[in-house]
């Protein structure tokens, strides 16, 4: 604890690969005439996760989301993933519970 | 002596009475084996029952494959014993990687829950052994992750090793294509239920376990329990199955799994 440990906030981004049929993209994009809105195609819905990570260095934390977001988050046969960093989370005092304590982005609850 | 079959049951699990049923119809003595258990209690055949293992939290199956008890049945099954995966137990297998392809989500998107129609390919393999003469088989389907894809190679070589055992097939007896009304979900080739390079290993999103009594609407399924059964009590007393290969002559060939 009184070790200074640090952490990083990453986002791992999940989409359904190429070529794969994505019944929601679909009915997401058959849904927007009824806005009114034309012109839009090549939706695809995935997912988003948020995490914090807790490492010597942004490397080695970095390291972690990589093997989790491939063996756990993604299913390769079926999606691909990105890892986005979001910077050291609680730069200023102690890691924080979650990541209640961390600059808050859209939440992506329907 | 009795073989005994373990059902494996998750948080989430909710065929697995079905399953027990299913096996003690189909002359088996059925053990329930808990997901944070990595002892099989010495169980000739592992099924993995239907179900939402873990709510199906962020794909169905994928949180139940890191269980303790997976663990060991992904040993059981290097091993050469018989492993069926029924439903959400098809799902936990592929996403092990223990059988081939991945479960996507309905191509109607709807959770389909109705009896569907299909047609074993090969009548010789551990789990189809006990099925005799082919012919149309009932049962029901219910699931919102059932559509089955593999990429064209995959699939290619699935077909060429014999290694899809079960289709959907329509009211003529053809095989229900995925735009077909006799397939639920969209599935590639009108696959229902493919088995591993080894052949010890097999997944079928219908439900048989539901379809093993006249009083249930169809016993169709009965055949498909009682050949885990069988093989089981082959695999205890020989130590192999017929219709199987070594798993490291598998590995060595690199088998589509």
């Amino acid at each position: 604890m009184s070790d200074s440990t640090r952490a990083w906030r990453f986002a791992v981004n999940v989409t359904p690969k190429p070529g794969i049929l994505d019944p929601q993209g679909k009915a997401v994009e058959r849904s927007l005439p009824h806005l009114g809105i034309a012109g839009v195609s090549g939706v695809r819905v995935g997912r988003r996760v948020e995490m914090t990570v807790e490492a010597a260095d942004e490397a080695a934390a970095r390291a972690v989301v990589d093997r989790l977001a491939g063996e756990l988050l993604s299913n390769p046969l079926m999606e691909l993933f990105a890892v986005e960093p979001l910077g050291e989370a609680g730069a200023t005092g102690e890691a924080g519970e979650g990541g209640e304590g961390v600059p808050s982005r859209a939440g992506v609850r329907g | 002596m009795t073989v005994r079959v373990g059902v494996v049951l998750f948080p989430g699990s909710n065929r697995d009475i079905d399953a027990v049923n299913a096996l003690r119809v189909a002359g088996a003595e059925p053990e329930i084996l808990w997901h944070e258990d990595a002892d099989l209690a010495g169980v000739a055949g592992i099924l993995l029952p239907g179900g939402f293992a873990y709510g199906d939290y962020l794909r169905a199956g994928v949180i139940a494959r890191f269980s303790p008890v997976m663990r060991a049945v992904a040993d059981f099954a290097e091993r050469g014993g018989p492993v069926l995966g029924i439903c959400n137990g098809f799902q936990v297998l592929a996403e092990a990687r223990l059988v081939p392809g991945a479960l996507l989500r309905n191509r109607g998107l709807r959770f389909v829950c109705r009896e569907v129609t299909l047609v074993a390919e090969h009548m010789d393999t551990p789990f189809t052994r006990e099925i005799g003469e082919r012919r149309p088989l009932r049962m029901p389907v219910a699931h919102g992750e059932g559509c089955y894809y593999a990429d064209e190679a995959t699939l290619d070589e699935l077909e060429r090793d014999g290694g899809v055992l079960w289709r959907y097939a329509n009211a003529d007896g053809s095989v229900a294509g995925p735009d077909d009304p006799g397939n639920p979900n969209g599935s590639l080739r009108g696959i229902a239920g493919v088995r591993n390079a080894a052949g010890n290993v097999a997944g079928l999103m219908p439900h048989p376990e539901t379809a093993v009594e006249a009083i249930l609407g169809s016993d169709d399924g009965l055949g498909i329990i009682r050949s885990l059964v069988v093989s089981s009590a082959e695999w205890a007393s020989t130590g192999s199955i017929s219709g199987t290969r070594p798993v490291a002559a598998v590995a060595t060939a690199g088998g589509a799994a």
